[in-house]
């Protein structure tokens, strides 16, 4: 279970609040206005950036303070999620060792996490070499070996098509159900929201707001749910 | 993106790594100021040399920048076929050692060279090399082509759309000069006098060779002569306090005044112009282009000229001499790396302060402390390699951190938090994400480090005895013995190896950096 407990997140004049908790295997949803703080929320939980105070909990154990590779977190970010001189299979292997001292049972976990998305034989190619949506996946497989509860997207599958960006959604929907992983996800389409998260923070006005039932949220939404969507 | 709250503490190589720089830097300062403590008060010729010292860097950072200005123009809105190898060609002289310019100079210029023959011709007495003139000359050759550079720079700064305006407003070449490049001008100027003037405080090498005698001497030759000749340690130390104090202050100024050694990227843009399209215009931008040109060329194909043939008349005592440079600038390289890239990830501005403090040191006055140091404990003439290319690294130090340091902070902004979520943190992330991303400018670096230290003539001729020598310094010696044709020779087969190094290490820098 992930806890936000009594957080207050300061940035110069800016200031969110959070104090909340997820059961494990929900996937959670963040929308609101840009500039809200979605983004900073999720850094906090990643362990980039520190908040002014409260804690983050993860199954009772306090992340306050713990590096961001410590923490039983995997992310993707908004771009940059793979290095480019790096191949597809190395980029992988970095989420199981991070010196890519990988002993011939890694590879194979690699060859499997990179099959598993679709990308078999694909190894050897150096991200330049790869689509937009190839290079998604090679992000996911590595995900898929780091093996880590707690997920965190922040729009990673932005740049990409409606159709693509779709087949994404359900590829991290599978990855989660298959991990028994929980998933928080920024999001700035409705309908991505609807399409895979069961559950919905809004992030408005300087608070990030306990989550509620997707579906319920949107077949009655709440006054200011209503004002954000328009 | 939100800031780095939380700081992951590493950089304590780097931190170490400064710390030794400043000792280093710091020791020898110290030994000479309280070697100093006993010595008198500077005497007449010390004041004179002080008063040749500053005339001399007036002189050549004015002569030098007056000259530039045309030359920047010309480059800055003429395009011609062999404009991409001319900008290069201004960057040469930084790794041009500087014993190799001055043979180059002596054959053109000097008593039996080309230029007196043509004198001699039209029934004009020989003019000389050596003295006041000739060392301008020497600063002149070595630093045009960097404030062609930096002015040049300028000039690039200037956006074009400036000149569209000013082109339709329909101002001509006067009006372009007053409205858009001689406000630039005054704010470029400055910084570049500044920096050549500081350089030409410090150069050893050319007043070595050129200058001389009581009426020629620079503070650092002075103070190579009371340890050479009159092994007046006190005298030595007392100069070494009046030069760190002169090196300081105009280090100081250049710091301030200036930004940037020109070695940035984008010369071989040419912003269209609309104005300077007369004919004259055109054939005076021409004429400046060749005679500069031919004025850094002429030298150096003087080398060629008379060494290829000196080839054969080298003594073996070059061989050796060329194994021992070659190890020393390649230890230096070495070492001069690894304190970049320590210091460069430590990412403190402290750190990086340190690293550009060897900007406003002076090799002699380092030479004259570390020989103090030295001297009580062990033989100075036996560690006088070692030594050489401890100062080398530190006198390398800044340019490379300067290369590096922005390419390291490129690679933690980019990928930064990614490596952080993948807990890639040490060797790690040395090996998988540093420096697979930063090859090109380390191999830069790495070259301007070997061909630096390669043609370096400073301390060593400090420490060294008749048995240990660099290739500099043996063509030192050799063309003090009047063998120039072995001088040239050796000149040739040092600027073979200097530039080969710098090469070497810049296309290694290159060589399938597919990122």
């Amino acid at each position: 279970m992930l806890t936000l407990e009594a957080l207050d997140i300061r940035q110069g004049d800016f200031r969110l609040r959070a104090d909340w908790s997820v059961a494990a295997g929900d996937r959670v949803a963040l929308i609101g206005p840009s500039g809200a703080g979605k983004s900073t929320l999720l850094s906090v939980v990643a362990g980039f950036f520190a908040a002014a105070s409260g804690r983050v909990l993860w199954d009772g154990r306090d992340l306050t303070g713990a590096a961001p590779g410590e923490r039983p977190v995997a992310m993707l970010f908004q771009d940059g999620n793979l290095f480019p001189h790096l191949t597809a299979a190395q980029n992988v292997g970095l989420g199981i060792r991070p010196d890519l001292r990988l002993a011939p049972a890694d590879k194979a976990r690699v060859a499997e996490a990179l099959a598993r998305v679709g990308l078999e034989g694909y190894g050897a190619r150096k991200p330049g070499a790869l689509s937009g949506g190839q290079q998604s996946r090679v992000a996911l497989a590595r995900v898929l070996v780091q093996s880590r509860p707690l997920l965190l997207l922040d729009e990673p599958f932005s740049a990409l098509g409606p159709a693509l960006r779709a087949e994404m959604l359900d590829l991290v929907a599978g990855l989660c159900a298959e991990k028994g992983a929980t998933l928080l996800m920024v999001s700035h389409a409705p309908e991505d929201a609807q399409r895979i998260a069961d559950r919905l923070v809004l992030v408005d006005e300087g608070v990030a707001e306990a989550p509620v039932a997707t579906a319920e949220a949107f077949a009655r939404p709440s006054d200011r749910l209503r004002r954000y969507l328009g | 993106m939100a800031p780095r709250a939380l700081a992951i503490g590493r950089g304590w190589p780097g931190r170490l790594a400064a710390l030794c720089v400043a000792g280093f830097l710091l020791a020898p300062l110290g030994a000479v100021l309280w070697r100093a403590g006993g010595a008198g008060w500077p005497g007449a010729a010390d004041w004179a040399a002080v008063r040749f010292t500053l005339v001399q860097a007036v002189l050549s950072a004015a002569i030098s920048a007056a000259l530039a200005v045309p030359v920047a123009r010309a480059l800055a809105r003429r395009r011609f076929r062999l404009r991409g190898a001319y900008v290069a060609l201004m960057g040469a002289p930084f790794i041009l050692p500087v014993i190799v310019a001055v043979m180059g100079l002596v054959v053109v210029f000097g008593r039996g060279g080309w230029i007196n023959d043509l004198l001699g011709l039209a029934g004009l007495g020989p003019v000389s090399i050596y003295g006041l003139h000739g060392v301008v000359l020497a600063h002149v050759f070595f630093n045009l082509p960097l404030a062609v550079r930096l002015i040049l720079q300028g000039w690039q700064e200037i956006p074009g759309e400036r000149f569209r305006l000013a082109a339709q407003l329909g101002a001509g070449p006067a009006e372009i000069r007053r409205l858009l490049e001689w406000p630039m001008l005054r704010r470029v100027l400055p910084g570049v006098c500044a920096v050549i003037f500081a350089i030409c405080l410090t150069s050893f090498a050319v007043a070595l060779t050129l200058g001389g005698g009581p009426r020629s001497t620079t503070v650092e030759l002075a103070i190579y002569q009371a340890f050479r000749f009159e092994f007046d340690l006190g005298r030595a130390a007392m100069l070494s306090v009046i030069q760190f104090a002169m090196v300081t202050l105009a280090g100081l100024a250049a710091l301030r005044l200036s930004r940037g050694e020109g070695f940035g990227t984008g010369f071989d843009r040419v912003v269209p112009r609309w104005d300077a399209r007369g004919r004259w215009l055109r054939l005076a931008d021409g004429a400046w282009l060749v005679v500069t040109g031919v004025f850094l060329l002429g030298p150096l194909a003087a080398v060629a000229w008379r060494g290829l043939p000196g080839l054969d008349a080298m003594p073996a005592s070059v061989w050796t001499a060329a194994r021992a440079s070659l190890a020393v600038a390649l230890g230096a390289t070495g070492v001069t790396m690894g304190l970049t890239l320590a210091m460069a990830l430590a990412r403190r501005g402290w750190v990086e302060l340190i690293g550009l403090a060897p900007l406003a040191a002076s090799p002699l006055v380092l030479g004259s402390g570390l020989f103090l140091l030295l001297n009580p404990v062990a033989n100075p003439a036996s560690l006088a390699l070692a030594v050489t290319m401890a100062v080398n690294v530190v006198m390398a130090l800044p340019f490379a951190l300067r290369i590096v340091g922005p390419a390291v902070a490129g690679v933690e902004a980019d990928y930064g938090r990614l490596a952080d979520s993948l807990a890639m943190r040490g060797a790690a992330r040395l090996r998988w994400l540093v420096l697979p991303r930063i090859r090109r400018p380390l191999g830069f670096a790495a070259g301007l480090t070997a061909a630096l230290s390669m043609g370096d003539l400073g301390v060593i001729a400090l420490f060294a005895d008749p048995e240990r020598a660099t290739l500099p310094l043996t063509i030192f010696r050799l063309i003090g013995a009047y063998r120039m044709e072995a001088a040239a020779g050796a000149s040739l087969l040092l600027l073979a190896l200097s530039f080969g190094l710098f090469a070497l290490f810049d296309h290694g820098g290159r060589w399938r950096a597919d990122t």
